[in-house]
């Protein structure tokens, strides 16, 4: 089966132990397009590799290590702008991460393990549940805050204003000290003005509200998601002035390539992947794990 | 970044324009046009290949209508295919001779089975049939909660057995149930599960093996990129799906995940999703699909463009 064979072997198959030559190239073309990698980045990293072969001739095992620096150095320039590599909570603080995204990316699961893990960390933990809209939402976020022990603030009305949840949370956090205040949002459409007019007057409330927190603004991708993602992330960008990006459901084969395009066009750091449906299947992003993977075809 | 698309192609088409046949070497420009298109859609790598390769045959097997441009005449030879490829017309859901219809309901986590379960429900009740809806998802935090509370919005009664019980055991009451209450229909909702997951895997086909459906439908995120083939391909290898719904199409996305669930699977995408609210659900059209992943509006314009000319002549 051509897709358990690793790259290298594929490409030794097609060049042996001679330079990469079209074929080749086309070959690592093809992994990245299925990677979802996209059609305007698969060309920036293939010429970009070209380039290189254009002044040096390479053997397979050299050519994969360009491709791995050229992948990763895409991936890490976020840090060189300003963002941190090291992404954690800061101690004794105020932290609000609102956790945003399209309908069943896995927010509020990703908000469930992440919780769990600050809990685990010593951090003070409280989850607002301003997703007012899906029936059994509150409900699906409380089970999560159960999980670890944590106070999930919520309106028990109808169809109640998110944002009036956001405050409510805000204040209960301020009120009790909490250090990290996770609130859960209802899955939107960047298409949809009216629900992204929503996200930008909850990120509104954030701000004004809490002027002195750290607030971190993450974009939770599926990485079964086509090219709409890069939709998605610039247009959440905006509204939600995103700060990073969670990459779930990467134990499935799916690759999230998407996800590359996304840190290359808006530059936004990856800090989370998700690997699964459990409490414990949340991981920080590594590049070095994410290029592997997404080479192994 | 869809005008960009659309520019693209049309600039292929142009490049044809000039010249009086289609011939092997005036079309691989456009050819190569169509192949990043349908990319940039998400219609997944090979089934890509295998369709551009068919336009390209085609195209060349044309015959020379006199007084209808080369690039008109391609145009409308790529959409014709796509919109063949899709299904000519729209598949309505099953309907067993006697009662009641059973249909299970599969695919990736996230992708709307549920709030579809209760979409087909509702657009069931329409057509005079009532359903019932069975809950056998006990692994994600108030799933049950979730359908009994969509149930409840449009008026249709939900069998759950909690979350302690065997789900391929709650499907099976699921449709007992059903007989008892004479109900014509019984939509069985399932946990959501990624092709890989061997257990999570077996457990849908022993429901299905259990239940025996009329229909199995794959729900498919209309997002979906490259991987839409590779879940398409497991779930119906190993499930065996008689149709699919695609997702989220309220969205902006073009959707080629559609070429790949429909022409992998050989299996009719029979309703759309196209809003979260339990009424968002539409009958599937090949014809609008296939102008929506070449590029919406513009594409059909010009294909209509070019069966004015074709008709004229
Ligand atoms: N396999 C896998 N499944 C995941 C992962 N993260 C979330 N899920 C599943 O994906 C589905 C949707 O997750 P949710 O957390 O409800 O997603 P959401 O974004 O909050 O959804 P909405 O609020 O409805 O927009 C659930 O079945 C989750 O169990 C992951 O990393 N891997
Ligand atoms: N905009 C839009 N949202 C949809 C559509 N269908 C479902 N959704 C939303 O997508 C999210 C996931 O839907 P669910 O019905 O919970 O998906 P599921 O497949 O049952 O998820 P799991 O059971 O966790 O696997 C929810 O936020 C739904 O409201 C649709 O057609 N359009
Ligand atoms: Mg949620
Ligand atoms: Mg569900």
């Amino acid at each position: 089966d051509k897709t358990r064979r690793g790259l290298i072997n594929q490409l030794k198959a097609i060049v042996g132990q001679g330079p990469l030559n079209q074929d080749a190239v086309m070959e690592i073309e093809a992994l990245l397009l299925q990677a979802d990698v996209g059609v305007e980045a698969t060309d920036y990293i293939i010429n970009t590799l070209q380039q290189k072969l254009r002044e040096e001739v390479l053997p397979p095992e050299q050519a994969i290590a360009y491709l791995k620096q050229i992948l990763r150095e895409l991936l890490e320039q976020p840090y060189q702008n300003s963002y941190n590599p090291i992404f954690v909570p800061e101690k004794d603080t105020l932290n609000i991460w609102l956790i945003t995204g399209v309908n069943g990316a896995g927010k509020t699961t990703t908000i469930g393990k992440i919780a769990h893990l600050a809990q685990k960390s010593g951090y003070k933990c409280l989850i607002a549940a301003a997703d007012t809209f899906r029936a059994a939402a509150v409900e699906q976020v409380k089970v999560w805050g159960e999980r670890s022990g944590i106070d999930v603030i919520a309106n028990p009305g109808k169809n109640a204003d998110p944002a009036a949840v956001v405050f409510d949370g805000i204040s209960a956090a301020q009120a009790r000290g909490t250090e990290l205040l996770l609130i859960d949002t209802a899955g939107r459409l960047q298409n949809k003005k009216n629900l992204m007019d929503e996200l930008s007057k909850i990120r509104r409330i954030v701000d004004k509200k809490s002027p002195n927190a750290k607030v971190e603004s993450l974009l939770v991708l599926d990485a079964t998601l086509g090219q709409n993602g890069l939709r998605q992330a610039e247009v959440f960008s905006q509204a939600a002035k995103l700060s990073g990006v969670v990459l779930t459901k990467l134990d499935g084969t799916a690759k999230g390539g998407v996800a590359l395009a996304v840190v290359k066009e808006l530059g936004l750091p990856i800090r989370f992947i998700g690997a699964g449906e459990g409490i414990e299947d949340l991981r920080p992003f590594s590049s070095y794990e994410f290029i592997e993977a997404l080479l192994s075809g | 970044m869809f005008d960009a698309l659309a520019e693209s192609l049309e600039d292929a088409w142009k490049k044809l324009r000039g010249q009086d046949k289609i011939r092997e070497s005036n079309i691989q420009e456009a050819l190569r046009e169509v192949r990043r298109a349908l990319l940039g859609a998400d219609v997944n790598l090979q089934v890509v290949k295998d369709f551009v390769a068919e336009v390209e045959t085609k195209a060349l097997g044309a015959d020379v209508i006199a007084g209808v441009r080369p690039d008109q005449q391609f145009i409308k030879i790529v959409y014709d295919q796509l919109v063949e490829v899709m299904g000519e017309t729209n598949v309505p859901l099953a309907k067993a001779e006697t009662s009641p219809t059973v249909v299970l309901m599969a695919g990736l986590q996230g992708t709307g089975k549920t709030t579809a379960t209760a979409k087909l429900a509702l657009h069931l009740q329409k057509l005079e049939r009532r359903a019932l809806l069975v809950a056998t998802d006990v692994y994600r935090p108030a799933a049950i909660d979730q359908l009994v509370t969509l149930g409840q919005q449009i008026n249709v009664p939900v069998f759950a057995m909690g979350t302690d019980a065997d789900p391929v055991e709650i499907a099976r009451q699921g449709v007992e149930k059903a007989k008892e209450m004479g109900v014509d229909t019984v939509i069985i909702d399932t946990a959501g599960r990624l092709q890989i997951d061997e257990n999570m895997m077996g457990e849908l086909a022993r429901i299905k093996e259990i239940v025996q459906p009329h229909e199995t439908l794959l729900v498919v995120d209309a997002m979906t990129g490259q991987e839409a083939a590779n879940l398409t391909r497991t779930f119906h290898e190993q499930i065996g799906i008689t149709g699919a719904i695609l997702t989220k199409l309220d969205g902006d996305t073009r959707g080629g995940a559609a070429l790949s669930v429909r022409r992998i699977s050989g299996q009719p995408i029979k309703f759309v999703g196209v809003g979260e609210k339990v009424e968002a659900l539409q009958p599937f059209y090949p014809d609008r699909m296939a102008s929506r992943i070449l590029g919406m509006g513009d594409v059909l314009t010009l294909v209509e463009k070019a069966q004015e000319e074709i008709d004229l002549v």
